[in-house]
């Protein structure tokens, strides 16, 4: 059985939920709980659920601290590029504390960051950055496109014991989906074929999933049965699916809302070109956005931004092209 | 010196024993790291003795310590053992972290020192974390964390300050003012003397006390732990202090004049120990000598018992890639 709830409210009932289940859960975060009827300060008190100034390095120190000591803090932070005023703490102190200390210490953090707001939020609100942090050791990085997904990774992040950022976008907010009554948990690492095909694979990225699967349907109106893969996590990366995906189909599309440089898309392509190049019948193409700063106006954000118009325009190169090994 | 102090009684030969074990220690490491056994980057504490063991010296394994980039006396204070820190600076398996954190990030959780950081500041707000953990377990266990003076231009001191006060969690900061900030004079990187007055609007309990004293050490962070127990806090204990040796091993030291010997044998916070120990009549000259011969034999112990332990396997990398 399962239930109908928009993404962000799938998100609420998992970190309830886990809340519910395990006292050990904390929820800090700017601009939560300041009034007393806020539902998790009423569920939950004070203790376990505390706004933080607008500090984010010492409210990420802070939880990580926490963390160190048992508790799994989950940490909002609102918009992702508010990660990176406190950098060191995400990069370079959090994600390392368990390798340089053998082992010693466990950091069981999330970091839950909303990201790619491309509705006139203009070019410090709508970056897709989960590229800077997927090649980080030690973090995970989940990316969800649907409700169920968005609460099985997010009680996914919380159980883990490695700090995760966890990044929900926000053009999908109210979309509502399917959930899974019950516990629902999916693994970090697993990704899943949206919709199988045998003539090209498109993996694409959080709110792209759609998209693709938008041109997928447009594609099999013209006899072009493509497979959809979503990911879920970046960090770990199923390349095992994406890669027998590629096997089967020996084309690969890459669908990514990141600047084309700094995506996630371009590290899938290498991981294919370097471990499955004698599938490939054609070039690898990538669907991302320009390497630009999200403009505010809406015809220029448009102009910079993956659509589905484009991802078809993409298949359709893969198609064409002439065999690699021709 | 029975009886000074609200934390647990300062034993000055236990005190001196301490002091000892880091300077030998250091400057053990020292020789060391010039023969490139020690082969990574290292800062020794060598002058900043007293701060180490008048803090560390009255709290229990399950209070919390961080530290800097200068970290080795706070860990041996802390509790670590000599050859596990020195197996770790050598890069072996035997060492506290296996040989993967070195000497900028050594943990030794079960002594309750949850490390070193190689960036400036980098964990001061981790303490307030295990300060609030503290408090929600119920427990009246303490964070310390020790930084320099040049962490306190860092924006993320103040954010710490101000979280921690907010809060009022049960975190002692403890700056070792030392006058440099790495390579750079105080004088130039702020205008504000003592670090004990950036934080006075916050209303936190704050003293500056001569850091290379150590009764003046233990007897202000003794008052401080007690409150922080008894639920105060945070608070901030400013140690002035000398660190003798430079920034780091091989820093050639341009950036400042040589202390003159006869001023740093007044300086030097074991030879003040070692002073007062004979006035008060607890120690004397042999004594004293006994007390470093004991230390520098136990480092050379340290030394020989890492030289025996293996590097450790590359099998790790993927062992420990996650938790």
């Amino acid at each position: 059985m399962a239930h109908e709830l928009p993404y962000i409210a799938a998100i609420e009932e998992a970190i309830r939920e886990e809340m519910e289940r395990d006292e050990t859960v904390l929820y800090f975060g700017q601009n939560i709980a300041t009034h007393e009827n806020d539902p998790f300060l009423k569920q939950f008190g004070g203790d376990r659920v505390r706004v933080t100034p607008i500090s984010e390095t010492a409210e990420i120190g802070m939880a990580v601290g926490t963390a160190i000591a048992g508790y799994r803090p989950v940490v909002e932070l609102y918009m992702a590029e508010f990660m990176l005023v406190a950098m060191d703490q995400v990069v370079n102190e959090a994600n390392r504390f368990h390798y340089m200390s053998a082992g010693q210490v466990k950091v069981p953090v999330v970091l839950k960051a909303g990201y790619g707001f491309t509705a006139g939020w203009a070019g410090q609100h709508t970056g897709s950055i989960y590229g800077m942090f997927m090649g980080v050791p030690g973090l995970k990085v989940a990316v969800p496109a649907t409700a169920a997904d968005a609460k099985g990774l997010m009680t996914a992040a919380i159980r883990d014991d490695n700090p995760v950022v966890y990044f929900h976008h926000y053009l999908l907010t109210l979309e509502h989906g399917e959930v899974p009554d019950g516990e629902h948990v999916v693994p970090l690492g697993e990704a899943n074929v949206v919709r199988e095909g045998g003539d090209v694979t498109i993996v694409a990225i959080g709110w792209l999933v759609g998209k693709a699967l938008a041109a997928a349907e447009q594609l099999a109106a013209e006899g072009v049965q493509a497979e959809v893969i979503d990911p879920r996590t970046l960090a770990p990366l199923d390349t095992g699916t994406i890669l027998e995906s590629v096997a089967k189909t020996g084309r690969l599309v890459v669908v990514d809302q990141s600047t084309r440089h700094g995506s996630a898309a371009a590290v899938i392509a290498a991981e294919v070109a370097s471990e499955g190049f004698s599938s490939l019948k054609a070039p690898v193409r990538l669907v991302t956005a320009l390497d630009a700063t999200i403009p505010y106006s809406q015809p220029m954000e448009e102009y910079l931004l993956p659509d589905e118009a484009k991802i078809v325009d993409a298949v359709r190169q893969a198609l064409d092209s002439a065999p690699v090994n021709a | 010196v029975p009886g000074r102090g609200a934390g647990p009684e300062l034993r000055g030969l236990d005190a001196l024993r301490a002091m000892w074990r880091i300077r030998a220690f250091e400057e053990r490491v020292g020789a060391l790291a010039r023969g490139d056994e020690v082969h990574g980057l290292v800062h020794l504490s060598v002058g900043q003795e007293a701060v180490a063991v008048g803090a560390c010296g009255q709290l229990r394994a399950d209070d919390v310590v961080y530290s800097g980039h200068r970290a080795h006396g706070h860990a041996l204070a802390k509790g670590a053992e000599p050859a596990r820190v020195l197996a770790e600076l050598m890069g072996r398996e035997g060492g506290l972290c296996r040989g993967l954190g070195g000497s900028m990030h050594l943990v030794d959780v079960e002594h309750g020192f949850y490390g070193a950081t190689g960036v400036v500041g980098g964990n001061v707000p981790l303490a307030l974390g295990s300060a609030l953990a503290a408090r929600l377990l119920g427990s009246d266990a303490v964070a310390v964390v020790f930084f320099g003076d040049g962490a306190v231009q860092g924006g993320i001191f103040v954010e710490s300050v101000n979280l921690a006060t907010l809060w009022r969690l049960p975190v002692i900061l403890v700056c070792e003012n030392n006058g440099f900030a790495e390579f750079t004079p105080r004088s130039a990187h702020t205008s504000v003397e003592r670090v004990s007055d950036v934080v006075a609007p916050y209303g936190l309990e704050r003293e500056t006390v001569d850091g290379n004293d150590l009764v003046a050490v233990h007897e202000a962070f003794g008052r401080f732990l007690s409150a922080a127990r008894g639920g105060g806090g945070p608070l901030l204990l400013e140690c002035l202090t000398h660190r003798l040796r430079g920034h780091y091993e091989g820093d050639p030291d341009r950036y400042r004049e040589a202390i003159a010997d006869e001023e740093w044998r007044q300086l030097d916070p074991i030879l003040r120990f070692q002073r007062r120990g004979a006035e008060e009549g607890w120690l004397d000259e042999d004594g004293a000598a006994r007390l470093e011969q004991e230390a520098r034999a136990e480092v050379e112990e340290a030394v020989r018992a890492a030289r025996e332990s293996p590097f450790p396997s590359v099998s790790l990398t993927a062992e420990l890639a996650y938790a």
